[in-house]
């Protein structure tokens, strides 16, 4: 019998792009929005499925870290949010600032720390990007402000960066991220004005998942929607499930900041599968139903898989050796993770000042003393 | 800086119920390193400011709402992306509002973040008792900044100190609170020609013996250093020598000073404006009972502080609030036993 081939793949078979149309944005005090049609090339609709399968995979694996009692403390997932913060990155610069609250290790890896180091801080070991030192609520990178744990107070923070920005003058924009439930901060209002008075090129982003901590949106808000609640700063309203949407309204936001209009607001409906933290279980404020309905008809990823997939930008199999490439990643992340030693005594005290010559500090009793080093 | 613009106290407090109508509180933001000369801007408040926004203008001198929790943060957010701001509270009573960012967000980024992200940022302005503000007013701090790492926490009392521990709070990488004192605004001091220079700095973390003596310690800050000087001079006229030292800095403190001097003198006593409790004196004699100064005291170290109440407003009532000149006399001659 004769060999046939009976399928081969062939990349020249896919199409470099596609057009895409996109949600329309809900628009407070602007005349108009971002585009509802955007491109997509085959290269970019790649990138930003490895980037949220990685955070997916990532903090799937941290939950099970954390049930192995490897992770300790706090540990906010970020899954089912992955398309905001690769939506965002898509639509800013290296160069520009990001600043988020405690739900921080998806804009951690966007922001370019890798994922062993991630969660290589999770699990308190020498090699993680804060020596081990920050855990899951304190993890930076340049350009990378936090990761930070008290709610709200990282909203003044991203303003003060954004001042930073118009005062150096090399048109960079800072990204402030803040949950629903932060958005009722006061330190937030505060802000607003600030910002507003003063032009500074701030993108406030509230990532409405619906929940704040174990109250939704409705029993914690007169008005939920966020979008307005910078009253004179226009905002828009975002489907935080769909990438490109967010890469729109980003790209939009961004050139809205860098044409020294000042600060916009985006709100970006999205949801969380994991409950507030690793000690809420998430299913005694909303029904499995409700989380069932999200990951079967928004999940942001099988989103941005089908659409590849019914574009001809990429083929099943293709993904598929992604995901298994991703999982391999992530094994091996994981690995350095709880093997990589924890960080020395000698290190307990280093880094509570900056660029200081050494001293000495007490410790439990007067004849326990370390040194730090800056 | 020679002076403090001289004012009495009592216009001060005039000039601050007007600028609580139009509000006046200074967020200086200082050219970050790269953009050549560091200058130091104190953005005092009251008249302080006065002509630092005509010869710097709007990019460097701002002025805020009255929004501290806001605009505190906005001054540690920009020092983490590289500027040297100096942020004032018109006066620290209010900056409780704001003490997250002060804490949290400041004093413990640097440790969080494993020596990646550096604040230097100055946080200051007037502390502690004034005149008539009564007890939502008169709060002195010195303890709770003085007991968080990270943080570094300065008091001067002198016109020197004032220059020279601000000139290094700025220059320093980290975050700096500086004490000031509303009444000191209006006293003058005489300041060297040393003092005068340009680059005149004072370390932080190194107390001034402002007079030697040889039979008992005083150890302050601020303002009450100037109560254990005249103290000093009346008990001299009886042939009590006292060393009276101006702690400086409150955190890191120059326990060293105190313990040398103890050595000399045998007798301590720590002069403070705020609340005995929890307080800098308290802190002063735990460590000198910890080190080897205790060893030459011949008596028991002894505090004289705030009196342990919210601040009245009736002078009569002020003035048993805060330790007067004859409260630190009573205490050196019962720890000297004369």
């Amino acid at each position: 019998a004769s060999r046939v081939m009976v399928a081969s793949r062939n990349y020249a078979d896919f199409a470099n792009e596609a057009t895409f149309e996109i949600k329309k944005c809900d628009l407070h005090r602007l005349e108009e929005g971002p585009s509802t049609t955007t491109v997509m090339t085959r290269e970019e609709g790649l990138q930003y499925y490895r980037t949220m399968q990685i955070i997916r995979r990532m903090e799937l694996k941290s939950d099970q870290m954390y049930k192995q009692k490897i992770i300790r403390g706090f540990c906010h997932l970020y899954d089912g949010q992955e398309a905001c913060c690769v939506g965002l990155e898509a639509a800013i610069k290296p160069t520009d600032h990001v600043i988020t609250a405690y739900r921080a290790h998806g804009f951690t890896y966007t922001r370019g720390v890798p994922v062993r180091e991630i969660l290589a801080e999770l699990t308190g070991r020498k090699g993680g990007c804060a020596k081990g030192k920050g855990g899951s609520m304190h993890m930076y990178t340049k350009n990378f402000y936090g990761g930070n744990g008290i709610v709200g107070a990282q909203v003044p923070l991203g303003a003060g960066v954004a001042l930073a920005c118009k005062y150096f003058g090399k048109n960079e924009i800072c990204l402030t991220l803040y949950g629903d439930g932060a958005a009722n901060q006061g330190q937030i209002f505060e802000t607003y004005n600030m910002a507003a008075l003063w032009k500074l090129p701030c993108i406030f982003i509230c990532e409405n998942n619906r929940y704040g901590m174990g109250t939704s949106v409705e029993r914690a808000a007169a008005s939920t929607e966020y979008y307005r609640r910078g009253d004179f700063i226009p905002g828009l309203r975002v489907d935080g499930m769909d990438v490109l949407c967010v890469r729109e309204a980003g790209k939009f936001a961004a050139e809205y900041c860098r044409s020294g209009k000042g600060p916009i607001v985006m709100e970006l409906q999205t949801y969380r599968y994991h409950g507030h933290s690793m000690s809420d279980p998430g299913i005694s404020y909303r029904t499995r139903e409700e989380i069932q309905e999200v990951r079967s008809k928004s999940d942001p990823i099988t989103l941005l898989k089908d659409r590849m997939v019914n574009n001809n930008l990429a083929s099943i199999e293709e993904l598929k050796d992604i995901d298994a490439a991703v999982k391999k990643e992530v094994e091996e992340a994981a690995q350095f993770a709880t093997t990589d030693p924890e960080p020395p005594l000698e290190e307990l005290c280093n880094h509570i000042y900056f660029n200081e010559p050494p001293f000495e500090v007490r410790g439990a009793n007067q004849w326990i003393k370390y040194k730090s080093v800056s | 800086m020679r002076s403090w613009r001289g004012t009495s106290a009592s216009s001060c407090w005039a000039r601050r119920w007007l600028s609580t109508m139009a509000p006046i509180r200074c967020v200086g933001a200082i050219t970050g390193p790269g953009k050549g000369l560091r200058r130091a801007l104190s953005a005092l408040s009251f008249q302080i400011s006065r002509g630092l926004w005509k010869k710097y203008g709007d990019k460097r001198v701002i002025d805020t709402p009255i929004s501290e929790m806001g605009f505190a943060g906005i001054a540690v957010g920009a020092a983490m992306a590289g500027l040297r701001p100096v942020c004032e509270f018109m006066t620290f009573n209010f900056s409780m509002q704001a003490i997250d960012q002060v804490i949290n967000s400041a004093a413990k980024t640097c440790y969080m973040s494993a020596g990646l992200i550096g604040v230097p940022i100055v946080f200051r302005g007037p502390n502690g008792a004034a005149a008539g503000v009564a007890a939502q007013h008169s709060q002195c701090f010195a303890a709770w900044y003085g007991h968080c790492p990270g943080l570094k926490v300065v008091s001067p009392w002198s016109s020197e100190d004032a220059k020279g521990l601000l000139k290094a709070a700025i220059r320093d990488d980290n975050p700096v609170v500086m004490l000031e004192n509303e009444l000191l605004y209006g006293v003058p001091f005489e300041l060297s020609e040393q003092a005068q220079s340009k680059d005149f700095v004072i370390p932080i973390g190194k107390a001034k013996i402002e007079r030697e003596g040889t039979h008992i310690t005083l150890v302050s800050h601020s303002r009450l250093v100037g109560h254990c000087l005249e103290a000093a001079s009346v008990l001299a006229k009886e042939g009590v020598e006292c060393e009276v030292i101006n702690m400086r800095t409150i955190r890191p403190m120059d326990i060293e000073a105190v313990e040398a001097s103890i050595v000399k003198t045998n007798h301590l006593i720590t002069v403070e404006g705020g609340w005995p409790q929890f307080g800098v004196g308290a802190e002063i004699c735990a460590r000198i009972m910890e080190g080897p100064a205790f060893n030459y005291l011949d008596a028991p170290a002894v505090r004289v502080t705030g009196t342990d109440v919210p601040m009245p407003y009736a002078k009569i009532l002020e003035d048993s609030s805060t330790p007067q000149v004859k409260d630190i006399i009573f205490a050196v001659k019962k720890v000297l036993n004369i």
